[in-house]
């Protein structure tokens, strides 16, 4: 139990009447890079500004190291941010940002000077010390943003989408530069993002958020592979998500075919969803499968090409290295293994349930 | 080019308005009645040393006391919620929207020997204090007449200060009070500086508050140039040179404040 350093048990939050979020338990391991994904306004910033401090939750738990610290301000946690907006002190320079910290714990200058050297050249600004902080790009402020959490060796480091005003190249070289940092100084990330790869390359934990809920708590491989619902697998990656049959453990009814799978204890004649990856994918003749429909578009992507296929009533989305002829006729085909079975979303049956009553 | 058009009749109103009358106090300070040049009444200011010490003395303390006042009410207010803050400011406003006359004729009813507050104290059997023709009147008329100018612009100048800037301060180990000194109090310091001007340079030079607070027994700059042109010592060229010394005096103080005041982005703050 106590080694999770942060744990969150029933977090409610709402604003205005409104539930931003709901019950969110979450428990969070010394050392460990965990990454909270969503889309905007799902409530991941609001997640952080828990852990930070910044709010209190009108319900649940906020726990460090076992103990209790809801209310407790954020001068006394050991916890450092780097702001979504990065928040950087507009009246002093490079160096007196990221020297702030340290100067009100009383540090040694001559100390300060040391690990303010040390952060520039880590975020690459070595240079940059006397620059105003309004002559500088986005990008650089939020390196300064980064830099000025990270210099106090905090415990727990909470990021909120700090690689954002990045361009790719530099936001690629600092993905790798923070994880590098994060193992080596043996830092907790609580780590936001609304960019799934970054979310899947980095962490060790993805928690997938939607509407103030958490979706999904997983290792990447996991997230990835074994997607807990509809929303989950659309996020994560582009995606064929089908409504299906489960007819008993081990079978399955997709587009009026049954097929062979390898998940169970769904029960007999449940209604599920079916995830089945681009890549997962093989295009044969259309008499060698089930399922097929006519080749819509052929989109080259630098590594593979990616291809809608329509079906009956389905348009399928098939990455291969290999290009088919588009308005050929296919056959769609895949293994049991990459039939991924999900319980069928509450909020799906929410809509149709609202949909019936429309009618 | 389209600039320049349109600054055009702020130019005119500027010179007829501004440096004509800046001019003309000028050639005033250096003739004598027949228009000859001379230096006699510039150096006549100096026997009004104590009056302009006694008017650069009550305008500082008049100033700090407005800032004292001002500050903390404006770091209270950006705390609270922005209904409350509109509310708030509107009363801070509302005496304003009175005559000063009126408002400074008001606190002498008040303060008078027979007026409203030794009547109050007279019933507890306390008093009468001479509490009018004090310098303490004057102060406080002054202090009641500014402090708007002094709340005002250092409330929009925090109002502006971003809140997360104020949270990251807490998140690098500030309790509030580190947070206003290290970081609310830097960010507000243009406004600190535009409230201080505008509150000690109208009070350097008032002559109605010491007037009507101060009695005959606390001149101050206002009322000896205003005696030199409108009063029985009738002098326009001994009032113009002490107004030429007194905008010298207020510019070299304002000047060195400004020292501080500007920041790196050179941000004037008069
Ligand atoms: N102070 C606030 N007052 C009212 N609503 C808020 C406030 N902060 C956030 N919200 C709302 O809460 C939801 C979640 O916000 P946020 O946590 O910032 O989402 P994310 O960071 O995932 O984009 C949004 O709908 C947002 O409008
Ligand atoms: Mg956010």
């Amino acid at each position: 139990m106590s080694e999770n350093i942060v744990t969150l048990n029933d977090i409610v939050v709402e604003f205005d009447g409104e539930r931003i979020l709901d019950k969110i338990n979450l428990e969070i391991k010394d050392k460990e890079f965990v990454t909270l994904l969503g889309p905007s306004g799902c409530g991941k910033t609001t997640t952080l500004r828990i852990i930070g401090g910044f709010l209190n939750p009108d319900s649940g738990d906020v726990m460090f190291d076992g103990q209790r610290v809801n209310g407790l301000p954020p001068y006394k946690r050991n916890v450092n941010t780097v702001f979504q907006r990065y928040a950087l002190f507009p009246h002093l320079n490079v160096y007196d940002n990221i020297a702030f910290g340290l100067r009100v714990k009383k540090i040694p200058e001559k100390e300060i000077s040391k690990r303010v050297a040390e952060m520039l050249k880590l975020v690459n600004l070595v240079g940059f010390e006397k620059r105003s902080i309004n002559r500088l790009s986005g990008g650089q402020q939020q390196r300064v943003a980064i830099a000025r959490a990270l210099v106090n060796h905090p415990k727990v480091l909470l990021l909120d989408e700090p690689l954002g005003a990045l361009d790719l190249k530099l936001r690629k070289e600092m993905q790798i530069e923070l994880k590098r940092i994060q193992e080596q100084l043996e830092i907790t990330f609580i780590y936001v993002t609304h960019d799934q790869e970054e979310a899947l390359t980095m962490s060790d934990t993805v928690v997938v958020m939607n509407g103030g809920k958490i979706q999904q708590i997983g290792s990447p491989v996991d997230i990835y592979n074994e997607p807990t619902n509809a929303f989950v697998a659309d996020f994560i990656g582009e995606s064929n998500i089908l409504h299906g049959l489960m007819i008993k453990d081990r079978l399955v009814e997709i587009a009026g075919s049954q097929f062979e799978c390898v998940d169970s204890g769904f029960g007999e004649n449940t209604p599920v969803d079916i995830v089945i990856r681009p890549e997962d994918i093989t295009l044969v003749a259309p008499d060698e499968a089930k399922l097929g429909g006519i080749v819509e578009s052929v989109i080259f992507k630098g590594v593979h090409y990616e291809m809608l296929i329509e079906g009956y009533d389905f348009r399928w989305i098939v990455h291969s290295t290999k290009a088919a002829e588009k308005g050929a006729s296919v056959g769609i085909s895949f293994t049991p293994d990459d039939i991924h079975i999900m319980h069928r979303m509450k909020d799906n049956e929410k809509k149709e349930e609202t949909a019936e009553n429309e009618e | 080019m389209k600039n320049k058009i349109a600054a055009a009749p702020y130019l005119v109103w500027m010179i007829v308005f501004i440096l004509v009358p800046l001019l003309m106090v000028a050639y005033f300070a250096f003739t004598d009645k027949d228009g000859n040049f001379t230096l006699d009444y510039v150096s006549d200011v100096a026997q009004y040393t104590p009056i302009f010490v006694r008017s650069i003395w009550l305008a500082l303390i008049s100033t700090v006391i407005c800032l004292l006042i001002a500050y903390p009410l404006a770091y209270i207010l950006i705390g609270m919620n922005t209904n409350i803050q509109s509310t708030m400011l509107m009363i801070v406003m509302l005496p304003m929207w009175m005559n000063f006359l009126l408002r400074t004729y008001a606190w002498m009813t008040l303060l008078g020997n027979n007026g409203l507050i030794n009547a109050v104290l007279g019933l507890v059997g306390l008093g009468p204090f001479k509490m009018l023709n004090t310098e303490g009147a004057v102060v406080l008329g002054m202090v009641y007449n500014y402090l708007p100018f002094m709340i005002l612009p250092i409330y929009s100048v925090m109002v502006k200060i971003d809140k997360s800037v104020l949270e990251a301060a807490a998140d690098l180990g500030c309790n509030s009070w580190k947070t206003m000194v290290k970081v609310v109090f830097p960010l507000s310091l243009p406004g600190v500086f535009s409230g201080i001007t505008m509150v000690f340079v109208p009070a350097i030079s008032t002559f109605i508050i010491s007037r009507m607070l101060g009695g005959g027994g606390n001149l101050l700059i206002g009322d000896l140039i205003e005696m030199q042109f409108l009063g029985n010592s009738y002098n326009i060229n001994l009032g113009a040179a002490i107004s030429l010394v007194l905008m010298v005096i207020v510019l070299l103080i304002m000047t060195i404040l400004n020292q501080f005041g500007a920041d790196e982005d050179g941000v004037m703050v008069m």
